[in-house]
Formats: C-alpha cells, sequence, structure tokens
C-alpha cells in the first residue's frame, strides 16, 4: 500500500532520514518505533506530503504520490495526532465530519456516517453536541481517531496518538485500535515511542535510529533475533521475557483436558505477561481460565509459559 | 430581569436621552456657567454631530479593519512572512505619528475636511487590529494546524474554517482598542473642519466656553463607553466554544 524506495529528507543540511526503504502491506498494522529524533515522525509525514520528500521516491497503492493532487492524497488517507488537534470551536459532531464536509457529501449521509463512526469508538451518542472541552483525554482522542477514520480513509496514519493519555485510558484505546483494525482491516501506519505500545499493536515493527532502518519484522523476531546489540538494548534485554510473554494471550497456552479449579478465572484475551503476574501475586503455580464471557473452561500452568514460549523460538 | 440589569441598555438609553435632552438644557448651564453669554452649543443639533462622528469613525474603521486585518493575513501566509517586519515596522510607525501631525501635513496636500481626517485616524487605528490578527494566528495550536493540512483542507479552507474562527476572539479585541481609541481621536478631525462631536469641544476651547467643552465631552466619553460594551458582547458571543482559560 505504501512503498518507500532510497527516500531521503534532509533539513537544513542535516539528514533527517537517509536511504529508507520500506514496505507497509495492504491491511498490515505497521509500526514506526525509535527515539526522539530517529526520524520515525518525518517518515511518516512524508506519506501525506506534510513532509516534502527530498531524494527517492514514496508510492501509495502503487503511484508516485507527487503525481496526485495534494489535497487528493490527504483525502484518501486518515491521520491522528498525539495533541489530537481536534478543532476547539467545532462540536464533536463537526469534527468528525470535517472530511465528509470537505468531500461534500449530503447531511443525511454524514449524519449517519457520524452516528456509525461514534458506535464504532464507543462514543455516547449524547456527547454529539459538545465541544473538545468538555471532553475527557480519552474521549478527545476517540472523537480524533473517529474523525481520521471517517471517509473511510485507504490509510489511517497515526502519530503518537495516545501519548498524552494516562496508562489505564492509553490501554483502553490500544485495545480499541486492535479491534477496530481486525475490524476493518485497514492500512494502519502508527508512529510511537513506547515499546510496549508497539509490541502490542504491530502485525510490522520498524525500529529507526539516527535516520535509518535498524531492524523490522514481526514483534517476536525483533525480540527473538535483534539484529544487534542497538535491538536488544531498545527492547531491554532484562525485560526480554516479559516482552515475550505480552505478545501471547493466555487462550494459546490453556490446557483444557484437566478438570476445572476453583477460585477467580483469568480471562482467556489476558496476555501472558499478565497471567505471569497473576501467578506470583496468588501464589499459585495453576490459575484457571475462562472464556471472556466468564465461563470456566480449563487451567494454566506456570509451567508451560518457560517450556513453550522461549523453548519454541529458539528451536524455530 | 437580566435585560433590566443590562448595563448596555442604560448606557444606550442614557445617551439619548442626552441628545433629546441636551437641547433643552440652556438654562442649567446658565446656571452653572453665569458667566458665559451662550452657554448651550447650538450652531449644529448634538445629534447631527453624533452621526457625523459616527460616520466618520465608521469609515476611518473600516477601513483600518481591512488594512490591518488583511495585511497580517498576508503576512502570515508562507509566501507574505519575508515582509512580515517591514509591515510591522509601518504599522508601529503609523500609530507613533500623533494623529494631528498628520492632519497638518495632510492638509496642504488634500485639502480641509474629512478626507485628512480618515487617513490620520486609519493611519492611528491599523497597529492594534495587526498586531490582534498576528497574535490571534499565532495562538492556533500547531496540532490544529497540522490535523487541518494533514486532513486535506486547502489553504483557503484552513484560513476561512480554522485559523480566522480561532483568532477570531483575539482579533475583535484589537478592533476593539482600535475603534475606542477611534472615537476619541476622531474630535480633532474638527480641527481641520470635519463635522464631530469634538466641534464643540474645539469651538469651546478656542472660546473658553467650558460648557460647549462639556457637552462635547459628555457624549463622546459616553459613545465610546456603549460601544466597548458592545465589543465585550462580540467577543462572548465568540466565546462559548473555547475553553475556560
Amino acid at each position: 500500500m505504501i512503498e518507500f524506495r532510497h527516500v531521503s529528507k534532509i533539513f537544513a543540511g542535516v539528514p533527517a532520514v537517509s536511504d529508507l526503504n520500506l514496505e507497509c502491506k495492504t491491511g498490515a498494522f505497521s509500526v514506526l518505533i525509535g527515539t526522539s529524533g530517529s526520524g520515525k515522525s518525518t517518515t511518516l509525514k512524508m506519506i501525506n506530503r506534510l513532509v516534502e520528500h527530498d531524494e527517492g521516491t514514496i508510492l501509495f497503492a502503487g503511484e508516485e504520490i507527487r503525481s496526485l493532487p495534494v489535497l487528493e492524497l490527504r483525502r484518501r488517507m486518515g491521520y491522528a495526532i498525539q495533541s489530537i488537534g481536534l478543532f476547539p470551536h467545532w462540536t464533536v459532531a463537526q469534527n468528525i465530519a470535517t472530511v465528509l464536509q470537505l468531500q461534500k457529501w449530503s447531511k443525511a449521509k454524514i449524519t449517519a456516517r457520524i452516528d456509525e463512526l461514534m458506535a464504532l469508538l464507543g462514543l455516547d451518542p449524547a456527547l454529539r453536541d459538545r465541544y473538545p472541552h468538555q471532553l475527557s483525554g480519552g474521549q478527545q482522542q476517540r472523537v480524533g481517531v473517529a474523525r481520521a477514520l471517517a471517509a473511510d480513509p485507504e490509510v489511517l496514519l497515526m502519530d503518537e496518538p495516545f501519548g498524552a493519555l494516562d496508562p489505564v485510558t492509553r490501554g483502553a484505546l490500544q485495545q480499541e485500535m486492535i479491534r477496530i483494525h481486525r475490524l476493518l482491516g485497514r492500512t494502519i501506519v502508527l508512529v510511537t515511542h513506547d515499546i510496549d505500545e508497539a509490541l502490542q499493536l504491530a502485525d510490522h515493527l520498524v525500529l529507526m535510529d539516527n535516520g535509518a532502518i535498524v531492524q523490522q519484522g514481526t514483534p517476536l523476531e525483533m525480540l527473538t533475533r535483534p539484529a544487534n546489540d542497538f535491538v536488544k538494548d531498545f527492547f531491554g534485554r532484562s525485560e526480554l521475557g516479559v516482552r515475550l510473554l505480552s505478545l501471547h494471550q493466555v487462550k494459546a497456552w490453556v490446557r483444557t483436558n484437566e478438570k476445572p479449579l476453583p477460585g477467580e478465572p483469568l480471562s482467556e484475551e489476558l496476555t501472558l505477561r499478565e497471567a505471569l503476574s497473576a501467578f506470583v501475586a496468588r501464589q499459585s503455580d495453576v490459575l484457571p481460565v475462562a472464556t471472556a464471557d466468564g465461563v470456566p473452561y480449563g487451567t494454566l500452568h506456570f509451567s508451560d509459559l518457560l517450556t513453550t514460549e522461549i523453548a519454541r523460538e529458539r528451536h524455530s | 430581569m437580566n435585560v433590566i440589569r443590562d448595563p448596555l441598555l442604560w448606557l444606550t438609553a442614557a445617551f439619548i436621552a442626552l441628545l433629546v435632552l441636551l437641547p433643552h438644557s440652556a438654562g442649567l448651564f446658565s446656571a452653572l456657567f453665569p458667566q458665559l453669554p451662550r452657554p448651550l452649543y447650538q450652531q449644529e443639533t448634538f445629534i447631527a454631530l453624533t452621526l457625523a462622528h459616527f460616520e466618520l469613525v465608521g469609515i476611518s474603521s473600516l477601513l483600518a479593519i481591512v488594512l490591518g486585518l488583511g495585511a497580517g493575513i498576508i503576512v502570515t501566509r508562507p509566501g507574505g512572512s519575508e515582509f512580515r517586519p517591514l509591515v510591522e515596522t509601518i504599522a508601529a510607525v503609523g500609530q507613533t505619528f500623533p494623529p494631528v501631525a498628520v492632519l497638518a501635513i495632510a492638509v496642504p496636500v488634500i485639502g480641509f475636511g474629512k478626507e485628512p481626517a480618515v487617513i490620520a485616524l486609519v493611519l492611528y487605528g491599523v497597529l492594534p487590529i495587526l498586531q490582534g490578527t498576528l497574535a490571534g494566528m499565532a495562538a492556533v495550536p500547531a496540532g490544529v494546524q497540522d490535523v487541518a493540512k494533514g486532513m486535506g483542507m486547502s489553504d483557503r479552507q484552513r484560513l476561512l474554517k480554522v485559523e480566522l474562527p480561532l483568532a477570531a476572539p483575539v482579533i475583535i479585541a484589537g478592533i476593539r482598542t482600535s475603534v475606542i481609541i477611534n472615537i476619541g481621536t476622531a474630535t480633532i478631525a474638527s480641527t481641520v473642519g470635519a463635522s464631530t462631536l469634538g466641534t464643540p469641544i474645539i469651538i469651546g476651547l478656542s472660546g473658553f466656553n467650558t460648557a460647549y467643552v462639556i457637552q462635547g465631552a459628555i457624549l463622546v466619553a459616553l459613545a465610546a463607553i456603549i460601544v466597548d460594551r458592545g465589543f465585550e458582547r462580540l467577543a462572548q458571543r465568540f466565546n462559548p466554544h473555547r475553553p475556560a482559560r
């Protein structure tokens, strides 16, 4: 869907991005991660031409982005950013309808689309006529995402969208993004410096440093087969174990052939990292597991976390 | 109840009452200033003076708004940013130059009447509007600008739908300052033959007629206060969408 070929960007003589080759596949959730100044935001902004690249070519749906009218290009992409950037003088509904207005949709269609998006993002319909300053941070960011999705864009570009939120709200919105991505199958490119966020969201993870890609691949590949010491350090040597566990859900490790145990069951949708925490907190090496609806159906063994995860990767 | 407590209503009523009652107040002023042979300004009606005054203020403020807002918009566009220091300097010079001096220079060139007064008032009024426009534009959050651009708004759409509405409260504050100064300053236009509420003041000053000065000054002051309250009302109308600061 988006392809960078030998792309460079130079700001006042200093290369911000140099000789970048990158492909964001259709339907993939690509996450660009790196330290401040690694060029990840610049890379994202080159896609919708908020930053113009100096060398190389960038293709969008097979076409060189400069061959398309810039306004049309931008309207085919959703855009959400950290400071949210809701228009403070417009209501929630007007904000969501921004691109629809630009594309001159009919009033009835816009109203229907707003309802649909507010339901998708879990926004109470009563918020329609509120102004952004009357919403909580999490609600604002939901509106920001709804606005970016409004015209059903081919690509969704997100620049540290959850950076300014508290951990609880951020977690909820990350879950929401995963759900929306599964539901809509949109191509998403997200920039973040939060490692756990990147590991949780990405199908395709791109680690950048000094304007170049250090390594790209699935989160699992990055953790288990780091290309060099920088990658190892970046993902935290000491926390490698828990980060690996965070990539998987309880349901993949559950044993269903044992009789149910008493006690508060784990939800099968928790990550193994959360399960590990539960093992330690409850001083137990076997815990019951239930479906998301709370119906117990199996058990999770502490020892399984050790044998399977790391071993599988080592041998594969 | 709220309508009755509204100061704007009372001030306007007081102004109209003054316009109606002043022509009948000869007795009052002769009691206050017994030494004056003619204690009430009667060459023109106060209503005519007020209308002329507001015409002068209206024309010059409108021109100042067009110039100040226009220049402010142009120099905040990417293509016009190079002219920003120049425009700011010219506007600052315009305000530093005393309007009386502008009148003194303009009259020999274009003659007596309203025109030199308009020039002086416009020059004097542009700076606050320009500054308000620049400050208002600068206060539009960078994130909002970024998103507006990223969502595919054209330059014109960004200006009209995002920047100007968000900058409006600050721009209106600048216009408010400019117009209020203008109402007071317009009185000196009477020195070059324009008819304004300053006419009784100027005649009163040159003829040692304190009563004339008071009659003109009260009306000008009240007019300025009324317009100021009116602008406050306008500013409130633009404000409810913005977070309380």
